[in-house]
């Protein structure tokens, strides 16, 4: 590995993990949308600030685009507090009005410098190794990381003063308002955290890309715990791991690094979604299948329960008869036998089924619930 | 300008094509907008991208009607993804609305970029998708997006109290036995239809704003359905067609970012200006009812003072006296110069008002309507 791998995987590590941290508040309130459109209406912040400082490196471009992204929140809040307009639908209008007076600021003013579109909304990694901070000529790494490597502080140390607060206004945003602990502030320090950290992020993956590091990795984590604190380092984690993936596959396929980040952050949810212990889909089709079973033993031993010592038993208690009057398949039929006989509820002789002694308990029982 | 409008070619075609695409996007915008699907049209626009570029690995063809069927495609199961996520996990909406919609793009940068760094292919032109360029459009493009509009559209029109039903009561429609999960899934398909005609013209990024933007100024004008939707047909034409010729005719003026500021001052005014809705009509409705309401307060308290004198309703009485009955004080003067305005009550002599024999009428009725109403 040479030292400028190391260094772009030690920057998609950084944004990942920066990114994930408020995306998890993001999923949680129902806001992960909110990062899409400030990620990309920061833009003609970034632009006018770029006018001022005619320097891509100036932390004023930093700020002047996170200011850029709380207006955002305020105009979208502004209007759907007309009624006129839903929220979704005022997000949708509000953010490419902004990001296309930044693209129109760039053709008509900017064209020619550094500061493309493209760059804008894709980013690209690769570079980012080769964009070094000196102090006085002493190389302290790379730019992107010093960059990121505070926003990531930044977003950790906001989490840990504001914990309790984010955690109750997050889930009974209600009960915080009452409790004075100012719900709308903690909502706009939560969005200019979002601001600083996309414009942190999207010089190194693009503005849309962002979007995947925020929402992907949180709404994995959401899938396999019930716990906040467990949600955030997960979330960072999977982020991480994510973009550490993404990279090599990048660098396998020759392509685009960001975009591979977003792809495998998507393949872990798409696992996760798919085998997570509790909530997959997976569990969710072995429960229901066991849920079908347990049940077709109850109706099983309460239906030979039923025809205990009758002048039927003899017509009533057998494997075919089942299909008939239970209507189930011959298949399903077999398969239920078999789970009640394995359980120790019924005992089989050929066709001829009757009740063990804990079977007519738990058929009893079964019909008492 | 018209001249250049009728003669010039490109000209021609990218207004045409702008304005056809903000009809289709505006009309099925409609639906979108009302059934809170706003940003639906974003995830499936970036969701897109990887369907272009896979059409491309695939056939090796640029023709926009192979591409806009990847894209169609790709779009599609992203909705379906979203969709699936919804259902099947506790995952929200617009987190699972975001995620396709980045990652799906995402995965789409990645098939770009690398066909782009295979020297075999000839693979310019595909990014156009990612910015929209109208000024490449040809006629060519023009034949296939105006097909499926009018194909989208006519689907739309066919299946009209359906989908009515669908965006207003959906539990209704199920309950009269309409297959309404179906319905949806072929609204959205149109929803897919509508981006993909205008991905190349206005990219991946803007499109949603062209599908949303019409649609929510011309609700602001009117609560029909079909008036609704002709009328966010006729911004999306008016903001595309106008993006589209003021772009060409401007040096270094993108069209999309163009179209889109179009379609926001469309917002802006529909919102301020709409007649009933509007938020200058509201603002004059609150004055009016202010107003009124302070002018009856004067006219009541008047029309008590008047009782007081049986045999002469017409009696004089000060303004400090109906400032000293009324809990805002500072009003009262104005009230009396409206009504005096209408006849109601006139001045006589300093500082002292009495009402009209038509003021002694109105407050009269006022009067028994409160009694009426409380009983």
């Amino acid at each position: 590995m040479t030292p400028a791998q190391l260094d772009i995987q030690l920057i998609a590590a950084v944004t990942a993990a920066a990114c994930a941290l408020p995306g998890v508040f993001l999923v949680l309130r129902r806001v992960s949308l909110m990062s899409d459109a400030i990620s990309h209406a920061i833009l003609p912040g970034l632009v006018l600030a770029f006018f001022v400082t005619e320097n891509l490196a100036s932390p004023l471009l930093i700020v002047a685009a996170a200011a850029t992204g709380v207006l955002t929140v305020v105009l979208i809040e502004a209007l759907s507090r007309t009624e006129r307009v839903k929220e979704d639908a005022a997000i949708g209008i509000v953010f490419p009005i902004l990001f296309s007076v930044g693209v129109i600021l760039i053709a008509r003013f900017a064209s020619g410098v550094h500061l493309d579109v493209d760059a804008v909304l894709l980013g690209e990694l690769a570079f980012a190794p080769f964009n070094r901070f000196e102090v006085g000529g002493v190389d302290l790494g790379p730019q992107a990381l010093w960059v990121m490597g505070p926003i990531l502080v930044l977003n950790l140390v906001f989490l840990a003063v504001f914990f309790k607060e984010l955690k109750l206004s997050t889930f009974d945003a209600g009960l915080a308002a009452a409790l004075g602990f100012a719900p709308g502030a903690l909502h706009y320090a939560l969005m200019t955290l979002v601001s600083v950290t996309a414009v942190g992020a999207f010089d190194a993956v693009g503005s849309i890309l962002v979007v995947a590091l925020m929402i992907a990795p949180p709404a994995t984590a959401y899938l396999l715990t019930d716990r906040l604190t467990t949600m955030l380092g997960l979330s960072a984690g999977i982020g991480v791991l994510s973009a550490i993936a993404g990279y090599w596959t990048a660098n396998l396929f020759d392509t685009s690094i960001a975009g591979a980040m977003a792809t495998m952050a998507g393949v872990a949810f798409a696992l996760t979604f798919a085998f997570a212990p509790e909530r997959g889909l997976v569990a969710q089709a072995q429960r229901r299948r066991s849920q079908r079973r347990t049940f077709a033993e109850k109706m099983l031993t309460v239906h030979l329960l039923h025809h205990e010592n009758t002048p039927q038993e003899e017509r009533e208690c057998r494997v075919p008869h089942l299909q008939e009057h239970l209507r189930w398949s011959p298949d399903f039929a077999r398969l239920a036998v078999d789970a009640a006989v394995r359980d120790g509820y019924v005992l089989r002789d050929a066709d001829r089924l009757s009740l063990t002694e804990p079977g007519r308990a738990w058929a009893q029982e079964s019909m008492v619930d | 300008m018209l001249h250049d409008l009728l003669f010039d070619y490109t000209l021609r075609t990218v207004a045409l094509g702008a304005a056809t695409l903000g009809i289709v996007s505006g009309s099925l915008g409609t639906y979108a907008v009302l059934r809170g699907q706003s940003l639906l049209g974003d995830a499936i626009s970036h969701a897109a991208l990887p369907g272009v570029a896979l059409a491309f690995m695939l056939t090796g063809s640029k023709a926009p009607l192979v591409l806009v069927i990847g894209a169609a495609l790709a779009g599609w199961i992203g909705t379906l993804a979203v969709m699936t996520v919804v259902r099947r996990s506790r995952i929200p909406y617009d987190a699972a609305l975001g995620m396709v919609l980045s990652v799906f793009f995402g995965f789409g940068l990645v098939l770009l970029v690398s066909v782009q760094r295979h020297p075999t292919g000839n693979q310019a032109g595909l990014d156009t998708f990612l910015f929209g360029q109208a000024a490449a459009l040809v006629a060519s493009d023009l034949v296939v997006m105006a097909t499926l509009g009018v194909l989208a559209l006519g689907v739309a029109l066919l299946f009209w109290k359906e989908f009515k039903l669908l965006a207003f009561d959906d539990e209704f429609g199920a309950s009269l036995g309409l297959p309404m999960r179906r319905l949806d899934i072929l609204l959205t398909t149109l929803l897919v239809i509508a981006i993909v005609i205008g991905l190349q013209t206005v990219g991946v990024v803007l499109m949603s704003a062209i599908l949303v933007a019409p649609a929510a100024a011309a609700r602001q004008w009117t609560d029909r359905l079909g008036l609704m939707m002709g009328i966010a047909a006729f911004f999306g034409a008016l903001a595309g067609a106008g993006g589209a010729i003021l772009s060409a005719t401007t040096a270094r003026l993108p069209t999309g970012p163009t179209i889109v500021i179009f379609a926001g001052v469309l917002v802006v005014v529909s919102l301020l200006f709409a007649p009933q809705r509007g938020l200058v009509a509201a603002w004059l409705r609150a004055r009016r009812n202010r107003t009124n309401l302070r002018e009856i307060g004067v006219l009541e308290d008047l029309y008590t003072l008047a009782l007081q004198h049986p045999t002469d309703p017409r009696h004089p009485h000060p303004v400090a006296t109906l400032e000293t009955m009324t809990a805002h004080p500072e009003s009262v003067k104005a009230g009396l110069a409206s009504l005096a305005e209408r006849g109601f009550a006139e001045p006589i002599g300093e500082a002292q008002w009495s009402l009209t024999d038509a003021g002694f009428a109105a407050a009269a009725a006022i009067a028994r309507n409160t009694r009426l109403e409380e009983r």
